[in-house]
């Protein structure tokens, strides 16, 4: 019955609502017209897509009732696919895309390094916690480790401002960073952002 | 007679595009509505 039916009477029974008729058109043609695109654009999922949107058009002229071209439908559906491969291959030209392959892949080169949301409440957090320890430290030590850590100051500057000799305020950061171990190791803080 | 030294596949490779992408095209056609009105032809997808 199938084979019996010209393309012509199917897109005819189709036209007065038969959808099967189009079962059997796009069956009957699905080969050829994809073969047809595979040969120019050489990717599956491009030809897939090429061959899709064309019966999407096809679906939509003839619902349109735009169609005028009686005995002739394949050469018409291959017509409409070959104007959509050189769209494609227009659009490719305008807009080079640049493909990653196995042996390649441009985001190894190319990375976002920022924290993302979870690891910077991490962060702030355990910055925050270091600070309430550095509040813990004899009131010297704190004065030489935020001068160093936070103020970026080296020690000639840092025995200036304090009086001290610079053996001193360099004994005083080494007792602060021992203490705030103590106080972790003690406590059992952890202080990690992997 | 001349000896034929190329193997026929045991089964040619037919390519055509896959069922799903026919039917999606098929559920396409019967959820498309084209609407007249006042030669403007409106298009509607009823799912």
């Amino acid at each position: 019955m199938e084979q019996l039916l010209q393309d012509s009477a199917l897109v005819e029974k189709y036209l007065s609502g038969d959808e099967n008729a189009l079962e059997i058109l796009i069956n009957r043609h699905s080969q050829r017209v994809y073969s047809f695109i595979f040969s120019k654009v050489f990717d599956k999922d491009i030809a897939e897509d090429i061959f899709q949107d064309t019966f999407i058009k096809v679906i939509k002229t003839l619902k349109k009732g735009a169609y005028n071209e009686e005995g002739k439908f394949l050469p018409w559906v291959m017509r409409i696919a070959h104007n959509l491969i050189i769209d494609h291959f227009r659009k490719n030209t305008r807009m080079p895309k640049f493909e990653g392959s196995d042996d390649f892949n441009i985001f190894s080169v190319i990375s976002d390094n920022s924290p993302n949301v979870e690891k910077q409440i991490i962060k702030d957090q355990v910055e925050d916690d270091v600070r309430k320890l550095i509040g813990e430290l004899p009131k010297d030590q704190q004065e030489v480790l935020v001068m160093r850590m936070y103020k970026d100051m080296s020690f000639k500057e840092i025995s200036e401002i304090t009086g001290v000799s610079i053996n001193t305020a360099l004994g005083r950061m080494r007792y602060a960073i021992i203490n705030l171990r103590k106080i972790v190791e003690k406590n059992n803080i952890v202080l990690t952002n992997q | 007679m001349a000896n034929l030294y190329t193997k026929k596949s045991a089964e040619l490779k037919k390519i055509g595009p896959r069922p799903e992408t026919v039917s999606f095209l098929l559920n396409y056609s019967r959820a498309l509505r084209v609407v007249d009105y006042k030669e403007i032809k409106f298009e509607t997808l009823l799912n």
